[in-house]
């Protein structure tokens, strides 16, 4: 059981939660995740360790309240436990000094490019962020990246904040001025990812991205998480989840993540509707 | 004092044990086989010789006094036999169910040499499952505190085996399990249809009873390293019991697409993730109306037989060789056909076919036959050239075998592993490294709940001489 020390919401359907985790905090290295189980019969849900305070022993993470596990989850309030979280799984991100780094964060995949962020610029690289969410309101830690970038640039689907376009669009142009980039690193939806390393690869950048496939023990014993990478079948939760962009199969990805659709969306209906069954209209306090 | 007179009676024919009907079973996930009840357990007993010069004992991986058992059985003396069993064997509820018996115990059996075999296993069953039912404290003899801690990574036969012999010596026993509950295979990857999970969680409390720690969620080489353990934690030995968990794929065409599971995958969501409750349990578990397993093993049959309770009309196993080399246990062959599973034997996949949206449409094989034997005696399947034939599945299982747990060795490169990564011991169970010892499928590669619990008992012994000599030759 995990104490939770605290839940806020950061954006609509963006929930930030705080973890007492000793030993989690001080084990865990930037790029690695864990697996959360909300419940006794919950599924084990792939989490990314946002932030941590290890003089505190508390862990961050950042969740998109996207189907039934993780909108159960943001339901729960301080002081409550979660009932399970292992980890630190993934192999950590490899820091060094490339130079200039360009880190690019879409929607909630912003909260795993936050901690490797953080540290590719205390090992002294030029960072460059580009973080594109579809409105305003959806961004997230935009402060803390903010803070820690050299030039910080923001996209939006709606034009309402930024540049009115995806962060390709922000990428190109940095491209097409000529700009010395020594890496990309790029980490959002599976679909975002894919069109920064097609990007990319036309330019000879190195790319790397963090991938989000389904996963079920997060150990290496089940496959669940297999993608392909040169054409090479690798398990993400322990040779990932960063992988060479240019070589990373995205079609496959993306028809993998596809595979339970139709089971979450019938048991995100039914969740909702006991849901609203538990609490009728009216029942919020007037 | 006996409660009966022993009579023999070596005639009689072997006692059948109650089962649920293969069309009623075909819907639940409750146990198969019912068990010896009393009467039929004593009936079964009577049939043993109580030879001389018993040779199911050599059969016996871990060599119980089988005669022993049997005669407490036969006399009605229960916990007596119980006893006995739990004299070599720590886990006798679960050898019961799922020894290969046919080719250990029973296979030597005097008897099985004009009639059929003694049922040794179910008689075991019956022992343990009659003492767990009766309710009764178990007893334990645990010596002194001795003081020295003792780090077990893994929660697997092995693993249980070695805690509960080192807790018995007095020594302070943490285990280190990486899923969120104790058990390994036995509650990952068997199904309750062949061992109620209710069996393990009773072993597992009996050895919290005798003091031993169990820390879930706990991943050995990314939590802790070995060295950390053994420097910062304070602990004076480490066993290693982490199993054969890495599933392997065939490295054939198509094998990425939805609906293509490999078998640990499969029965971890069902098993372990209660994917058969779905949706009030969260995980979920796609099986399609016509489900191909390739494999022929314990893992393979699990699956098939999984699937099918999960609605499956048609279930195929897809296996290179021909029957008579099928791995599996025999009781499960018998099970499956019984259920409806269709052998496709002397077949091998070369191909998983998609559709356009990336799901499994069909599976193309090829047919094969018999060569010379290979090094493992059996006769290697050759493929007949020209033989490709497809048929439609939604689903399929990659039940080929697994490989060692990589976790560990990746961040203890100083413990000396062999081919696939499996860790190198000695016969003391001494891996290269000073304090550090390993037993179970991890030494071995896939092999048995008895044999792993023979490795984590012998490892236990000279961890125990180790704790008290420091001895390290
Ligand atoms: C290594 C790793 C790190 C991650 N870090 C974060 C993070 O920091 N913050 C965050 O919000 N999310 C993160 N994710 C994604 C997160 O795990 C999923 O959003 C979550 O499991 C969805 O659960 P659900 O039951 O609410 O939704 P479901 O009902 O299971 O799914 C709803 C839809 O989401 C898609 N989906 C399901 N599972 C995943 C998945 N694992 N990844 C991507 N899409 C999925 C499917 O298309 C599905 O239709 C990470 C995933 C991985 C593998
Ligand atoms: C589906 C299936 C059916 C089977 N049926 C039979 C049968 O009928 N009869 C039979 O005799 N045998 C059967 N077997 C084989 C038998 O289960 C194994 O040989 C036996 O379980 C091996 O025991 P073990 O203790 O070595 O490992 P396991 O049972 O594999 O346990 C290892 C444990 O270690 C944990 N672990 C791994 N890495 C780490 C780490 N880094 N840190 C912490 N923990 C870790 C794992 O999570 C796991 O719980 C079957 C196997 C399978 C997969
Ligand atoms: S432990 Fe297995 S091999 Fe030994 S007697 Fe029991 S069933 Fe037979
Ligand atoms: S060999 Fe068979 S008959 Fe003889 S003691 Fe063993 S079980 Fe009994
Ligand atoms: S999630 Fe099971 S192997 Fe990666």
């Amino acid at each position: 059981m995990y104490l939770i020390k605290d839940i806020e919401e950061i954006a609509p359907k963006i929930k930030k939660m705080v973890l007492k985790a000793p030993l989690l905090a001080k084990k865990h290295r930037a790029g690695q995740f864990v697996m959360v189980i909300n419940t006794e019969k919950g599924e084990r849900i792939p989490l990314t360790i946002a932030d941590k305070n290890p003089e505190k022993g508390e862990i961050t993470l950042i969740f998109q309240e996207i189907g039934k596990s993780t909108m159960e989850m943001g339901l729960r309030t301080k002081g409550e436990h979660v009932y399970d979280v292992v980890g630190p799984l993934g192999k950590p991100t490899h820091i060094e000094k490339y130079g200039t780094v360009v880190c690019i964060g879409g929607g909630v995949g912003t909260a795993p490019l936050y901690p490797i962020a953080k540290k590719m610029k205390e090992v002294g690289n030029h960072i460059i962020t580009i973080l594109g969410a579809r409105n305003k309101d959806l961004f997230i830690l935009e402060k803390e990246m903010k803070a820690l970038s050299d030039e910080f640039y923001q996209t939006t689907d709606d034009g309402t904040k930024g540049r009115h376009g995806l962060v390709t669009d922000e990428l190109k142009r940095l491209i097409e001025e000529g700009r010395e980039i020594d890496l990309v690193l790029a980490i959002g939806p599976a679909i975002m990812m894919k069109f920064v390393s097609l990007l990319t690869k036309e330019h000879n950048i190195p790319t790397m991205v963090s991938l989000n496939s389904i996963m079920v023990d997060g150990t290496g014993m089940c496959g669940a998480c297999r993608v392909s990478v040169g054409g090479i079948t690798k398990f993400v939760c322990v040779d990932g989840p960063e992988f060479d962009g240019h070589k990373v199969n995205f079609d496959e990805l993306l028809k993998r993540q596809a595979m339970y659709k139709d089971m979450e969306e019938m048991a995100l209906k039914k969740f909702l509707e006991e849901l609203r069954e538990k609490e009728p209209c009216g029942g919020h306090h007037a | 004092m006996p409660d009966r007179k022993w009579i023999p009676q070596p005639k009689k024919p072997r006692t059948p044990i109650p089962e649920q009907k293969p069309e009623e079973r075909r819907k639940n996930f409750k146990e198969v086989a019912l068990g010896y009840t009393e009467e039929l357990a004593i009936e079964e007993a009577y049939r043993c010789l109580q030879c001389k010069n018993p040779l199911c004992i050599e059969g016996c991986p871990v060599g119980i006094d089988i005669p022993g058992f049997i005669r407490h059985i036969g006399e009605g003396r229960f916990e007596e036999a119980y006893y006995t069993l739990k004299k070599y064997n720590s886990l006798p509820a679960i050898c019961g169910r799922v020894c290969p018996q046919e080719d250990q115990c029973e296979e030597k059996c005097i008897m099985g040499k004009r009639f059929k075999p003694v049922a040794i296993g179910r008689l075991e069953r019956f022992a343990a499952d009659w003492f767990i039912q009766s309710g009764k404290k178990e007893r334990y003899e645990i010596e002194p505190p001795t003081g020295k801690k003792v780090a077990i990574i893994g929660s697997g036969p092995a693993g249980l085996t070695c805690a509960g012999e080192l807790a018995k010596k007095g020594h302070k026993i943490v285990i280190f399990e990486a899923l969120h509950k104790p058990g390994g295979v036995l509650v990952y990857g068997i199904p309750e249809f062949r061992l109620p999970k209710k069996i393990v969680e009773v072993e597992v409390e009996k050895l919290k009873e005798m003091g031993v720690e169990i820390k879930t969620s706990a991943i050995i080489g990314k939590l802790y390293t070995i060295d950390e353990l053994l420097k910062e934690e304070s602990f004076d030995a480490v066993f290693i019991g982490t199993g054969a968990g890495l599933p392997y794929f065939m490295g054939i065409k198509g094998e990425n697409l939805n609906g293509v599971y490999s078998a640990n995958e499969f029965l971890t969501r069902v098993n372990l993730m209660k994917a058969y409750m779905f949706p009030e349990a969260d995980t979920p578990v796609k099986i399609g109306e016509r489900v191909a397993v390739i494999g022929g093993g314990n893992t393979a049959m699990d699956a098939i037989r999984t699937a099918i309770r999960l609605g499956a009309k048609e279930a195929y196993i897809i296996y290179r060789r021909s029957e008579k080399e099928l791995p599996a246990r025999e009781e499960e062959i018998h099970h499956a056909k019984e259920e409806g599973v269709i052998l496709k034997l002397l077949t091998n996949p070369v191909e998983i076919i998609g559709d356009k949206n990336g799901w499994v449409k069909a599976l193309k094989c090829i047919k094969m036959k018999l060569g010379e034997p290979d090094d493992s005696g059996r006769r290697r399947p050759i493929p007949i050239e020209g033989s490709e034939f497809e048929f439609p599945v939604d689903t399929v299982i990659m039940a080929i075998g697994q490989g060692p747990n990589p976790l560990i060795q990746e961040t203890q490169p100083d413990i000396e592993v062999k081919k696939w990564g499996i860790i190198k011991i000695d016969e003391e169970g001494r891996t290269s490294k000073k304090g550090v010892f390993a037993g179970g499928d991890i030494v071995t590669g896939g092999a048995t709940v008895i044999l792993a619990m023979g490795q984590g008992k012998r490892a236990a012994a000279s961890i125990d001489r180790y704790l008290k000599t420091g001895e390290w030759k």
